[in-house]
Parts: C-alpha cells; sequence; structure tokens
C-alpha cells in the first residue's frame, strides 16, 4: 500500500459532506461503526483525504489517530484519489503462476506510476489486488468494471489504448 | 412473502415451489425450458449478464415468452468453460457461449426442441447422444453437498431454497431438539472446521454454549483471503439460505440471539446476494423474533471486511468487527469464552455451515459415511493454475490428488510435466509427484508438510520456479503481516530478503541454513496463525525441491528458467537466419550483427525481457 501522499488537492463538495454527516448520524451508535463508516465515506468521496478522516473524527468524537490507524490498516481503504480509470491487477496466485507479475510490471513501467498512485493527469491509477476470483480467466485485470483475461504482456498495449 | 409460521406453511412453499424447480432436479418435462446461465463472479467475468439480456431480448422476438425461465444461478464449477449456460428439462450444458451463439440456440433448441450440438461442451457430445453433465470426467467424482444447490436454484429467491428442504432442519431443530441434541449430532457427524485448521466443529459449539452470559455471537468467516480461492464465494453467491439457516441453527444450539456474517468486499455479487437472501429470510420470519413460534430469535448483520488477509483469523476478524486496526489478539481466552465484543462466540467457516442443515436432516450417520477415519464428509477445492478445467470440485476426504488433478481437473495443459500441487495458499505448502496418490485429509496433508487450508488448490508445471513460489507467498506475508508481533513483523521480511538474494544468485549456503532455521524460529515464535504457518511455503519447497534451491545459489542457475537476474539469452548461430528482426525488437539495442549472418546479444546490456526470445520466428533464441 502507498502512503505517499497525493498532489491532487481535495475538492469535496456541501453536498458531499451533507451525505457523509447524513452516514454518521444514522451509524454513529452501532457497535463497531467505524469500518462500515468509513466504507459509505469511500463511496461517497472515493477516497479517505486527511480532511475527511477528520470530519469523521470529529463527528464520532474519536481521536483522529484512531480513524488513520484504521484507515491505513486495510488495503481498500485508500488515501489517494483513484483515477478516471481503476486499473487493478490480480496478483493472486492463480494468475501469478500464469504470468500476472509481469503484466502487473509492464504496466508501471508504461503508466510510469508504482502500486496505489495515480497518473499525475488523474487518468490511471494502478493497483495489484489479491485474487478476483476469476481464476478461470487467469491472468485477469480490470479497469473499472470490465474485466480482461487470459492476458499475456502484449495486450497491456492494447488495453491502454482503448482508455486513451 | 408471508411470515412462515410452522412446518405446514413451510411445506405449503415447499410443494408449490418443488414443481417449478423439478424441472431441473429431477427433468420433469411440463412444457417450460429452464434456461440456468451463471452468475458467479467468474462467468459474470466472461460477460454472462450479457448473454442473460441477449436471452431476454431473443427469447421476446421469438415468442417464447412464458414458455421459457431464465434463471441466474450461482457457480456450476467449470470456470474455465464460461459463460455456462444449463438447459432444462434435458439438461444440455453449453459452453464459452458467445452472444453470436444466442438466436440459434434460442430458435432450434427453446422453440423447436433440438439442441444446438456445435455449441455444446464436447465432452457431452457423443455422436448422436447428448450425455448428461454427471457422466463427464469433471462431475462424475464429484459429490456434492455444501455444493448442493449451486448452480441448480436461483439464489435470490427463497422459495427455490425452500423446494431443496430448505429451513427444514431449523424447523427440526427448534420444534424437536434440546441445544445439547444438536451439539451431539454434529459431533457425531465428525465435522471439522473448513476454514482450514480443522477443529472440531461440535466441540467448538460445545464449548461456547458452556460458557454462561446472557449475550452470545454466532459469527461467519466469509473473509476468504487466500488468494487463488473461491469455494465460499461460490456458495454464498450461489446458495446463501443455507449459511443462514445453519447460523441460525448455531445460535439456538449455543443460546446466541445475535450473528455476523464477515464478507469481503472484494465481492460484491456474494455481499448482493447475501443482502437480498437475509431481507428474504426476514421477511418469511426465518429471522427476527419468535421464529416458528417457539420464542427463539435471531438476527443477523453483515459486516464488509477491507482487504486484510489477517483478518480470516478468528480473533483478527473480531476485532475488525468490532470497528479497529484487525490485529489478532492472545489466546486464550479462547473466543467461545471471549470473543466478539468480550463476549462467547463461535466462529464458523462458510463451508462448515453448509454443511450442517443437511447434517441435521439426514443424520450424522450418513456424513460419517462419507470420508477418511478422522476427515468426514466432502471438501471443496478451487483448482487453478496449470490445468485444463479451472473450476470448484467438491469431493469426499480421502480421494487422491491424482484424482483430483487428472480426472477432474484433465491434467497440465500443452503436454508440460506435473510439478507440485500447492494447497494452504500462503499457509500451506507445495505436494510432489511422488505425493499424488496420497488420500486428502487433514492430517494426511500436515504430514507431507502442506495443510487442508480453505480449500486452494494451484496446480504447478515444469515451467515454474518453486524458489519463485516460496517468494511471491513470503512477498504476500511481508504485504499482509499486521506488524503487532516481532518474529512475523521483522522475521518475514528477513526472509523474503533471503530469498531474493538466492533468486538473485547472490546467495550462499550459509543463507539457506540461515532461511531454514528463521522459518523454524518464526512458526514457535508468532502470535497467530498468519505468522506461524508463514514459512510453510519456503519449508516445504524446502523439503521437495532442496535441488532448486541449491541450483540457485551454488550454481547461479534457475532451472525453470525463471528468475530473471539467473537468465542469459543466447543466440543459437546454427538456427539464425540474420534476419535482424531481434535486434529492432531489443528495447535496448542489446543484440547486434550482419544481416544473413548470425546475431548476437551483449548480456552486459540485455535486461532480459524475452522480445527478442517470442519474437523469433526461427526458434533461434533460448533462455538458460
Amino acid at each position: 500500500m502507498a502512503f505517499k501522499k497525493s498532489a491532487v488537492p481535495f475538492s469535496g463538495t456541501a453536498e458531499q459532506e451533507e451525505r457523509l454527516r447524513a452516514v454518521i448520524a444514522e451509524h454513529k451508535d452501532d457497535p463497531g461503526a467505524l469500518m462500515p463508516i468509513l466504507q459509505k465515506a469511500q463511496e461517497i468521496y472515493g477516497y479517505l483525504p486527511i480532511e475527511v478522516q477528520t470530519m469523521i473524527a470529529d463527528a464520532m468524537e474519536i481521536p483522529l489517530e484512531k480513524v488513520y490507524g484504521v484507515v491505513t490498516f486495510y488495503a481498500q481503504f485508500s488515501i489517494n484519489p483513484k483515477g478516471q480509470y481503476k486499473i487493478s491487477v490480480c496478483l493472486g496466485t492463480a494468475c501469478y503462476v500464469k504470468g500476472s507479475g509481469d503484466i502487473f510490471n509492464k504496466l508501471q513501467e508504461k503508466l510510469g506510476i508504482g502500486s496505489g498512485e495515480i497518473t499525475p493527469d488523474g487518468k490511471f491509477s494502478l493497483d495489484a489486488c489479491r485474487c478476483i476470483g476469476a481464476c478461470g480467466l487467469a491472468p485477469v485485470l480490470t479497469v473499472n468494471e470490465d474485466v480482461y483475461g487470459r492476458l499475456t504482456v502484449d495486450d497491456v498495449d492494447k488495453i491502454l489504448e482503448k482508455y486513451n | 412473502m408471508d411470515k412462515i409460521r410452522n412446518l405446514d406453511e413451510l411445506n405449503a412453499i415447499k410443494s408449490k415451489a418443488a414443481e417449478v424447480v423439478n424441472v431441473r432436479v429431477e427433468g420433469k418435462d411440463n412444457g417450460v425450458k429452464d434456461v440456468l446461465v451463471c452468475g458467479g463472479t467468474g462467468c459474470t467475468s466472461s460477460g454472462s449478464m450479457k448473454i442473460i439480456e441477449k436471452l431476454e431480448e431473443e427469447i421476446k422476438l421469438q415468442g417464447l415468452e412464458g414458455k421459457v425461465n431464465i434463471i441466474k444461478t450461482g457457480c456450476f464449477g467449470l470456470c474455465a468453460l464460461g459463460p455456462i449456460m444449463i438447459v432444462y428439462p434435458e439438461g444440455t450444458f453449453y459452453s464459452k457461449t458467445e452472444l453470436a451463439h444466442i438466436p440459434e440456440i434460442v430458435e432450434s433448441h427453446l422453440k423447436n426442441g433440438i439442441p444446438v450440438k456445435k455449441y455444446l461442451y464436447a465432452e457431452t457430445v457423443d455422436g448422436d447422444t447428448i450425455k448428461s453433465l454427471n457422466d463427464t470426467s469433471f462431475y462424475a467424482h464429484q459429490h456434492r453437498v455444501a455444493l448442493r444447490n449451486c448452480g441448480l436454484i436461483s439464489p435470490e429467491h427463497i422459495e427455490e431454497y425452500i423446494a431443496r428442504d430448505g429451513y427444514q432442519a431449523l424447523n427440526k431443530v427448534l420444534t424437536s431438539m434440546s441445544q445439547d441434541d444438536v451439539i451431539d449430532v454434529l459431533l457425531k457427524s465428525g465435522l471439522r472446521g473448513r476454514g482450514g485448521a480443522g477443529f472440531p466443529t461440535g466441540r467448538k459449539w460445545q464449548f461456547a454454549k458452556a460458557s454462561q452470559n446472557e449475550q452470545k455471537y454466532v459469527c461467519c468467516n466469509a473473509d476468504e483471503g487466500d488468494p487463488g480461492a473461491f469455494m465460499d464465494r461460490s456458495v454464498l453467491e450461489g446458495d446463501p439460505h443455507s449459511v443462514i439457516e445453519a447460523m441460525a441453527i448455531a445460535g439456538y444450539a449455543i443460546g446466541a440471539n445475535q450473528g455476523y456474517i464477515y464478507v469481503r468486499a472484494e465481492y460484491p455479487i456474494a455481499v448482493e446476494r447475501l443482502e437480498i437472501a437475509i431481507k428474504q429470510a426476514e421477511e418469511a420470519g426465518m429471522l427476527g423474533d419468535n421464529i416458528f413460534g417457539t420464542g427463539f430469535s435471531f438476527r443477523l448483520g453483515l459486516r464488509l471486511g477491507a482487504g486484510a488477509f489477517v483478518c480470516g483469523e478468528e480473533t483478527a476478524l473480531m476485532t475488525s468487527i468490532e470497528g479497529n486496526r484487525g490485529e489478532p489478539r492472545c489466546r486464550p481466552p479462547f473466543p467461545a469464552v471471549k470473543g466478539l465484543f468480550a463476549k462467547p462466540t463461535i466462529l464458523n467457516n462458510v463451508e462448515t455451515y453448509a454443511n450442517v442443515c443437511q447434517i441435521i436432516l439426514k443424520g450424522p450417520e450418513w456424513f460419517a459415511s462419507m470420508g477418511t477415519e478422522k476427515s468426514k464428509g466432502t471438501k471443496v477445492f478451487a483448482l487453478g493454475g496449470k490445468i485444463h478445467n479451472t473450476g470448484l470440485v467438491e469431493v469426499p476426504m480421502g480421494t487422491t490428488l491424482r484424482t483430483v488433478i487428472e480426472d477432474i481437473g484433465g491434467g497440465i495443459p500443452n503436454g508440460k510435466k506435473f510439478k507440485a500441487a500447492q494447497t494452504g495458499g500462503p499457509s500451506g505448502g507445495c505436494i510432489p509427484p511422488q505425493h499424488l496418490d496420497i488420500p486428502i485429509d487433514y492430517d494426511n496433508l500436515i504430514s507431507i508438510g502442506s495443510m487442508m487450508g480453505s480449500g486452494g488448490l494451484i496446480v504447478m508445471d515444469e515451467d515454474n520456479c518453486m524458489v519463485d513460489i516460496a517468494k511471491f507467498f513470503l512477498e504476500f506475508t511481508v504485504d499482509e503481516s499486521c506488524g503487532k508481533c516481532t518474529p512475523c513483523r521483522i522475521g518475514t521480511k528477513r526472509m523474503y530478503e533471503i530469498l531474493t538474494k538466492i533468486t538473485e544468485g547472490k546467495a550462499t549456503m550459509e543463507d539457506l541454513d540461515k532461511l531454514e532455521k528463521l522459518c523454524y524460529y518464526i512458526k514457535d515464535n508468532a502470535l497467530c496463525g498468519l505468522g506461524q504457518t508463514a514459512p510453510n511455503p519456503v519449508l516445504s519447497t524446502l523439503r521437495y525441491f532442496r535441488d532448486e534451491y541449491v541450483a540457485h545459489v551454488k550454481d547461479k542457475r534457475c532451472p525453470a528458467g525463471v528468475c530473471k537476474s539467473l537468465l542469459a539469452y543466447k543466440i543459437d548461430p546454427a538456427l539464425c537466419k540474420g534476419c535482424s528482426l531481434c535486434a529492432k525488437k531489443c528495447p535496448v539495442g542489446a543484440i547486434s550483427g550482419e544481416i544473413k549472418s548470425p546475431f548476437k546479444i551483449d548480456t552486459n546490456k540485455c535486461i532480459k525481457c524475452g522480445v527478442c526470445a517470442s519474437n523469433c520466428k526461427f526458434g533461434a533464441i533460448s533462455k538458460s
């Protein structure tokens, strides 16, 4: 997981904040509410920048360290924004033994970014993921909702072209 | 749906729904065709939702509305052949279905009753006859208990589950069995935890029942983090009610009225089906207050994981449900005494729960009749890697790996040689060819240095480097170690560093000894299961493939040709025609030569990308 602070500034809207406050009000008193609230917050904002974490900490009356601790523990929470096209390469075992590591390297090289990062124009972000369960199609990568399977390194260029 | 208040009402729904489901179960022809399309993750990824849309469109177009039902099911198991579609009552099996096939299939098969043979799974077509799916080698060796409804019913309709004896077990338990009776049945059945460790389920329930407390919890571990394993996901996607019903039974047995299912957020389809199933069960009165009018109440909540492998460990999972960093804690106290929110808790895996209702209905003797002496029942495996039939299989315990890999899995593609099967994921080990005939059960797998694990079974061929595989798993563990205890946090990192040295050809034989010592140290001292089992991939490969390690260390050679630092690309002058294609393709200009005479690779410049070899038309470039 990358913790490098993103260069893209936070630009939350009042409407997003209102939705977040409603979520917090609804779940605040549930046992173990922090995780579901963070998951909803990430749905609303797309990621969890420090500004959003602060809002949650204040509204739940818990220390910001606790919120930050949970956010950075789980791979699914991102403190960086995601690209317009989220590329995710499966590095689960079934995909790995069929060469997904090479595909991931090729993408890093092509996009000039590492795992968990975003291209400066905000177009692509790249992540490695652990098994999306489409092992029958290994090796697999996803771009937003699209799934590409039975890949070779040579397919990478063609796939990127589609989104350019 | 109205609330079901007693057995009579349940049976009334059952007999009504059975008419619909029996078209599939018994092949009853009542003039309606059921088209089952797999809506599991594998087939959805290869486009099965679009197939459904096209089917609906085409059925309207050809005026077959009301004569054909389209049912989106869970996984059929043969993921390699997706998208999969089965037409009942005949039970014909269409594989790798494409949108372009649909109009012909609808017209010929659904309208005129003639199956389109060319689109059927080749193994089911034998001249003029079409074989049943159960006669194909993939299915013939299987025995489906946990997966009995997967790919047969619509997981989004509680009535179809009820038609398959759904909620009968819960009724039986609540109306005619004591808490101890239920626990007794489970103990007698010999059911052991399917999450990997194999602890007897009945004993777990017994401990939790014995703990005195007003509030207890029942949890389900659906945080299937083992990369390459998707058994639990398929059960949740294909038959979510079987887990819900079993959890309610567990609640009754231990005296809990609240349950939680902790499921991976990476499984959106499973989450959606669970949400639907829980809502339907609440509406039908199978969850909530006063179930079947017996005064027993049970509620179920869904909690999503957020991508942390360690949360599959029971104490870490509970810490995560409580809303914290998912770090494990020391045991004892065990969860049965002090678990979720510090209350007595049982945690079982999805597949374990999927067996419970059948055991209650058919009796412990039936269940215990399958399997080996100490491992009863069946086990679901997710077959993946270098194998023809990737997918999901359920076999009786005691089946040999050879049967699973060669008969069911169809062997290794491209005529390659089998090298190892990996079970147990990052906690397990690699099983070499000489152990292929060992019957699979918990104890046998441990004795050969692997473990059952949750059921991921990845097949590797001669092109896979075992040192690289060990390194892959260690990289995983380093990444997923929560950092709470030193042996795991620092120890796995050191192991990873030594493995990297080996794959780069920089290691000495002392490093190999150090690596082995470190393995045992971490095994003995780590806090939780993740750390204690993290060295297994290294230990098992050292045990069976030590010569490969030695080749890396002493000869600076990777026998499988995987480890890049140890590779050298060479042009065979006898085969090279001097076409210059490789020189043009080389990204770093490492290849030079005169046209029509053999070219040469400058090994100092070469970055070993392999572009030259994959482009050479004469097979003149090889790696060694």
